[in-house]
């Protein structure tokens, strides 16, 4: 609970959040609509767009379906043996991609499937005609699915591991078993789930941008997002990339809606260690298929990975690690890094206290509305992709090559925008859980206003502010969205160094490059999960 | 006269060291037995032996004269009811009961008025299309208890069924199994911990500690005895008498 004056600090603080991150996406927006404006559409363009749009939706479609096609046996396959050396070994790697960013992410499957990649001689072997092409609708496809098969199977396998185990030896009592068992158990179990888990896999696939950039390009092969980023970055045709814009954040808009409409809750519960005994199951030979299936799974997930290590170690990377302008990089990016981070967590906070003090006041419409667009603040950020947001910002600095300060803020801001709906989620339930515990008793004893701030809030608060702030660091330290349109020689971050370096064929600088920030961002991903494990047995 | 024993536990040792169980007993055909003991002592790990979900690592479990150590638990001639989610709840209550008799319920007409038929038994006619979050919970052991009855196996298992349901409604409960271990002529080994329970409706008693069976009796006079300090401790503890 809150005193009168904290109420008003909080709904203000809430309410300067609102208006900041309003304006952060209002303003862009509002200049690519004055740029459409001025702008004839030919014939040829509009087959242009609707050629983009349907790729667009296309690759999202199938990596979608295929996703979700070797998602849910997976899923199943890892129910069924809920104990066998390893299992939460590959379920901590599944969790992997999820921060692995993606540039990195391209450059082991293109060493593992590229033309002289390990799967293509393999694949030769066995007597294959054409090679499999990285590049392309394949190609995306192929990384579409390394990054979010494993989030599928992490979203699914809880709706198996939920049900009690009494169905199972239920199961085995009645002798249901194999195709019985998943159309009558199973599949009714992981419906909802794989409903949800797909709708956020399409979002995620349809605006999609790396990947697309590296393994895509050409006009057969462009989404949205990468046509904006040509239109401006190489044609500068403003009136082309507003058109894109406006007909991504309308997608985008559908996606989200038909998801809300769908009621998902695609969170990825808690995968517990295989708890649950599974007597239905038969072990021995009939455990082959499954140990197959797995197998395979954790083949394809962390081949890539290896390939990253493999090869980056093999580069210079002494010669690497003096070349200044991979300290040049580095140093930019950590301090954008810092202070989107930064910015994310004092906007998420404002949002979360300012949200918390409207709510405790249902019968007011007025901070209804606040409430609501606090919460919503997060998803508003999804509805306006990063390129989106940074094409406004771009055409409002006139190209922005030239300039340093104004396209450094913007890289900032629309990183601290991108992190803003996870931070969100780490800091909502911290914030709750401290209210909880400590409101009564503080007011009570009068520690109320910056004291309580100071004393109680903040400390109590302190892992899952940590959490959060790694969290956004390890995101802006991987992302190429916003650095994609701004990179120029005056700006040069880790991620847009080894864009040009793979764009130039400096493979082994590349492939060192990946390595170190690879392992940078995932040791950033541990430190944030072992503060969140921390913050989260602290309560307990 | 030494009639052959439906079930029995022939030196049947799980797990391994200081948790290590073993248990060795018989008993006859359509006789009642209650398993007792204190938490951990060993209880369902008896009971899931029975019923296959746990594999002994030696010993035979014979019955009916049958080897069945080695056998699938729906090879086993078993019907098993537990405490709770005994039914699929995105399932309805006909095809719950349907699923007794046929596991891919490929189920022809008469057996389909068999489900009816073991619904209309517990007194639960018409129930057939009602989904089980729509029933009670004395409701659901019942149909649980009408798909055993429709089963017609020759072993029944019972873990803790009717605890929780409140003393009235479990003592009904009680005596709708015993009405039913009757007419199909099963066997039932029924896990409880309530002297009570067991005094009601069992003929014997397997009191089980430390993993082992402390004591194989008839029940009349059983928790009279005072020579076994286990017991002492496990009566005690639970308030009972």
């Amino acid at each position: 609970m809150l005193t009168r004056t904290e109420h008003r600090a909080s709904r203000m603080a809430g309410l300067a959040a609102l208006v900041a991150i309003g304006l952060a996406l209002a303003v862009p927006i509002a200049v690519l609509l004055s740029h459409g404006g001025a702008s004839e559409l030919s014939s040829s363009q509009g087959d242009y767009l609707v050629q983009i749009t349907r790729f667009t939706l296309l690759q999202a479609g199938l990596s979608t379906l295929l996703s979700l096609v070797f998602a849910v046996p997976l899923a199943r396959a890892l129910a069924r043996r809920p104990e066998f050396v390893g299992r939460r070994w590959l379920l901590n790697l599944f969790a992997v991609p999820l921060g692995l960013p993606p540039l990195v992410a391209a450059l082991g499957l293109i060493e593992v499937w590229g033309r002289n990649g390990v799967a293509n001689q393999g694949l030769g072997l066995l007597g294959a005609e054409t090679p499999f092409s990285i590049y392309g609708l394949s190609g995306i496809l192929l990384a579409h699915v390394f990054f979010n098969l494993p989030l599928a199977v992490r979203l699914i396998l809880p709706a198996l591991e939920r049900l009690p185990p009494e169905y199972w030896k239920t199961a085995a009592n009645l002798g249901i078993g194999g195709l019985p068992l998943f159309r009558l158990v199973e599949w009714p179990a992981m419906r909802r789930t794989a409903a949800s888990a797909a709708g956020l896999v399409f979002m995620l696939c349809a605006t999609s941008f790396t990947l697309v950039l590296v393994l895509g390009g050409g006009p057969a092969a462009t989404t949205l997002e990468v046509a904006i980023y040509q239109a401006l970055r190489f044609d500068f045709d403003p009136g082309r990339a507003v058109l894109l814009s406006l007909i991504q954040i309308c997608m985008t808009l559908v996606v989200m809606l038909a998801l809300k409409l769908m009621a998902a809750t695609a969170e990825t519960g808690d995968t517990k260690g295989g708890s649950t005994s599974r007597p239905d199951v038969q072990g021995g030979l009939h455990a082959l298929p499954d140990a197959a299936l797995i197998g395979l799974g954790g083949l394809f997930v962390s081949a890539p990975m290896v390939a990253v290590i493999v090869s980056g170690l093999s580069a210079d990377l002494s010669r690497l690690l003096t070349d200044t302008l991979f300290w040049r990089a580095a140093s930019t990016s950590l301090a954008i890094g810092l202070a989107a981070a930064a910015l994310s967590v004092v906007l998420a906070s404002f949002l979360v206290r300012g949200r918390y003090s409207a709510g405790q006041n249902p019968g007011s419409p007025a901070l209804g509305l606040l409430a609501g667009l606090s919460g919503a603040a997060g998803s508003l950020t999804l509805l306006v992709p990063p390129v989106v947001l940074g094409a406004g910002w771009f055409l409002m600095l006139g190209g922005g090559t030239g300039q340093l300060l104004a396209p450094l803020m913007v890289i900032i801001l629309i990183n601290a925008l991108m992190a803003l709906p996870f931070v969100m989620r780490v800091l909502e339930p911290a914030h709750q859980n401290t209210l909880e515990r400590n409101g009564r008793l503080a007011v009570s004893l009068g520690v109320v206003g910056a004291n309580r701030l100071k004393q109680i809030d903040l400390p109590a608060m302190l892992p899952a502010l940590a959490t959060g702030f790694v969290f956004a660091v390890a995101l802006s330290l991987g992302d190429l969205g916003a650095i994609a349109l701004f990179g120029s020689d005056r700006i040069v971050t880790l991620p847009w160094l080894l864009y040009q370096k793979l764009g130039s064929y400096r493979t082994a600088d590349a492939a060192g490059l990946a390595l170190l920030l690879g392992a940078i961002t995932m040791a950033l991903m541990i430190v944030a999960e072992k503060l969140g494990t921390w913050n989260g047995s602290a309560y307990r | 006269m030494t009639q052959q024993p439906a079930i029995e536990f022939d030196g049947v040792v799980f797990g391994m060291g200081d948790l290590s169980a073993e248990f060795s007993f018989r008993r006859e055909a359509g006789s009642v037995t209650a398993i007792l003991g204190p938490s951990g002592a060993g209880k369902s790990t008896l009971l899931n032996l029975a019923a296959g979900f746990l594999t002994p690592a030696s010993g035979r479990i014979i019955l009916d004269g049958r080897d069945i150590t080695g056998l699938s638990p729906s090879d086993r001639g078993i019907s098993m009811v537990f405490q709770d989610n005994n039914l699929f709840a995105h399932l309805d209550i006909r095809t719950n009961i349907g699923l007794g008799l046929d596991p891919s319920l490929k189920l022809d007409t008469g057996a389909w008025t068999q489900v009816d038929r073991a619904l209309e038994r517990v007194g639960l006619a018409g129930f057939g299309k009602r989904m089980p979050g729509t029933l009670s919970g004395g409701e659901r052991q019942r149909v649980a208890l009408a798909r055993a009855f429709a089963r017609r196996r020759p072993l029944l298992l019972l873990d803790e069924p009717f605890d929780g349901l409140g003393p009235g409604l479990a003592a009904d409960m009680l005596g709708l199994m015993l009405e039913i271990r009757a007419e199909v002529g099963a066997t039932v080994l029924m896990v409880t911990h309530d002297p009570d329970e067991a005094d009601a409706a069992a003929d014997e008693i397997l009191f089980i500690a430390r993993g082992g069976i402390a004591a194989d009796a008839a029940v009349a006079g059983f928790f009279e005895r005072r020579d076994l300090p286990d017991l002492q401790t496990y009566l005690g503890s639970t308030g009972n008498n």
